[in-house]
């Protein structure tokens, strides 16, 4: 792996998968009564946010914490930015604090990049202006794969000896006694991503690591909100959303994110949530097995209607809870081994 | 299901137990286990991945065939717990996976193959704190080949290899290499 996590297109295949992995060792965490590791006691990662966010901002937290890594966090309201500090000399001022990792997120595409040159610890994107997003690509992956991926144990169960049978072990495939879905990959699997993708790293982001994991990306959006590039990405596009979901394993609905658009990209939200937004009927179209995601938050009624964000096929909540544990994954395959020899890349 | 393999020279070194002597050696430590425990009530056995996790289901395999008893078995990973994860890139995690009704108030015997430094076994003691709290911690290893750096000792003993420390001992299960063997030769790369 890299040194620093900015775009989901650092990643091969196999660091992926070694994410993927880790977080699923890591997913047993939750069920134990003390949520810690020792891993990253005397780490100190720091949590930078020019924007406004908890769910990602509180996720990082807990993932540090959860290492024992000291978190130290930094909102741009009421600090020295508002007295106009550049980023580069905030980020200076965090470097002689001795961070090792900085999570970033920034109105600015590109931002976590700039960082990434000035300061010597990891630099983990956590979103930069309508760039990429990758961790939340990696939360979105893990969670597809436990929903969808044959092998799948489901909710966990008693492991063996609980069974009262005879001890069976685990090592049918020879394997160190891994779970089936562990170096799984998305292969095959069709995800749809609908809505706002020119103003969306989220989309951005999966579109690289999902097609890197092998799933087939299709983006369903009015044209007005596909970005001009959208030709070279690894992805179908389509304008038709209700055509897409009879074929569509996963459907991931994107935020309209009012606050990035400063022209009218829709006649009216009313005209957009009627052809775009996932409703009970257009989700009777999707089959059995398929499921639901939203990056959150949400806006109920525009992109996704309530009733769908609560039925079971949504994942909206588990999507949270695996932040927390891909995240933890991504702290500790940067900051867990040895320190980087201090070399220029 | 144990065809006696010719001891093996060659890339690893010598073989120094063969899969008859492994075979002998955890059927020992199997009913030393249920004599120590008195019947083995409340006993779990886990494996530190690798190769200590098809141990620890080997022996639960011969406690069953000796005694009639299933002892619940698992594995416990170390490698957050690790004290030299530093001096290494980060590793990937092994698996833990605890029996049902969890490690409080049990007996439990760590499984490894080789005791050495004893730091994976400090490592292990610290993983296990997290879990629960047994009644008591033993450990069982197939081979231990000395020079401890913490003050650790095992319970349950296969062999006692006395190794210099340019040596290398390796482990080989038929579950994970295919083939039974404990072979020692020269550490790589020293002189």
């Amino acid at each position: 792996m890299k040194r620093h996590l900015i775009s989901a297109a650092d990643l091969s295949r196999a660091d992926a998968l070694l994410i993927l992995d880790t977080a699923e060792e890591l997913a047993q965490l939750a069920d134990r009564p003390i949520k810690k590791l020792p891993t990253l006691r005397g780490r100190t990662v720091v949590n930078l946010f020019y924007e406004d966010s908890t769910r990602t901002r509180i996720s990082f937290e807990a993932a540090a914490k959860r290492l024992s890594a000291d978190v130290i966090n930094f909102s741009a309201k009421g600090s020295s930015v508002a007295k106009g500090e550049s980023l580069k000399d905030t980020a200076l001022t965090l470097e002689a604090m001795g961070a090792d990792a900085v999570v970033i997120r920034h109105p600015a595409s590109g931002a976590a990049h700039r960082l990434a040159g000035w300061v010597r610890g990891s630099v983990l994107n956590a979103g930069d202006g309508t760039h990429e997003h990758p961790t939340q690509a990696l939360l979105d992956a893990f969670t597809i794969r436990r929903r969808l991926m044959p092998g799948h144990r489901g909710p966990r169960r008693g492991p063996r000896g609980g069974t009262g049978g005879r001890v069976a072990p685990p090592f049918a495939g020879g394997s160190g006694g891994s779970p089936p879905r562990v170096n799984t990959a998305l292969d095959g699997i069709r995800v749809t991503i609908v809505g706002d993708v020119l103003h969306s790293r989220v989309a951005r982001s999966n579109v690289l690591l999902l097609s890197t994991l092998g799933a087939e990306v299709t983006l369903a959006a009015p044209p007005t909100l596909l970005p001009l590039a959208v030709g070279s990405w690894p992805c179908a596009v389509s304008y038709d959303l209700d055509s897409e979901l009879p074929k569509s394993d996963v459907v991931m609905m994107l935020r309209v994110q009012q606050e990035r658009m400063s022209a009218a990209y829709f006649p009216s939200v009313r005209e957009y949530s009627r052809r775009y937004g996932l409703d009970t009927a257009r989700m009777a179209r999707l089959p059995d097995h398929a499921i639901v995601m939203h990056p959150g938050p949400m806006n109920r009624g525009v992109e996704i209607a309530a009733e769908v964000a609560d039925s079971s096929r949504s994942t909206i909540v588990e999507q949270v809870a695996n932040g927390v544990t891909t995240r933890m994954a991504v702290l500790y395959l940067l900051l867990g081994g040895t320190e980087f020899p201090a070399v220029t890349e | 299901m144990c065809a006696a393999s010719s001891p093996v020279a060659g890339r690893d070194g010598l073989a120094v137990l063969d899969a008859e002597e492994i075979r002998r050696a955890l059927s020992r430590i199997a009913h030393e286990i249920l004599e120590r425990t008195h019947g083995g009530d409340q006993v779990i056995l886990l494996g530190i991945p690798t190769r200590g996790v098809p141990l620890a289901y080997r022996l639960a395999d011969r406690i069953a065939e000796f005694e009639k008893l299933v002892v619940p078995c698992g594995s416990l990973d170390v490698t957050m717990h690790r004290d030299d994860l530093r001096l290494h890139p980060a590793r990937a995690l092994g698996r833990t996976e605890l029996p049902a009704d969890g490690v409080d108030g049990k007996t439990v015997v760590l499984v490894d193959d080789v005791l050495y430094s004893g730091r994976t076994v400090r490592a292990a003691l610290d993983a296990l704190n997290d879990l629960g709290r047994p009644r008591a911690v033993q450990l069982a290893v197939l081979v231990d080949r000395g020079h401890r750096e913490l003050p650790i000792r095992a319970d349950y003993v296969g062999k006692n290899l006395p190794t210099s420390q340019r040596e290398v001992v390796h482990v080989l299960l038929a579950e994970v290499d295919g083939q039974d063997a404990v072979m020692i030769g020269e550490k790589e790369g020293q002189l």
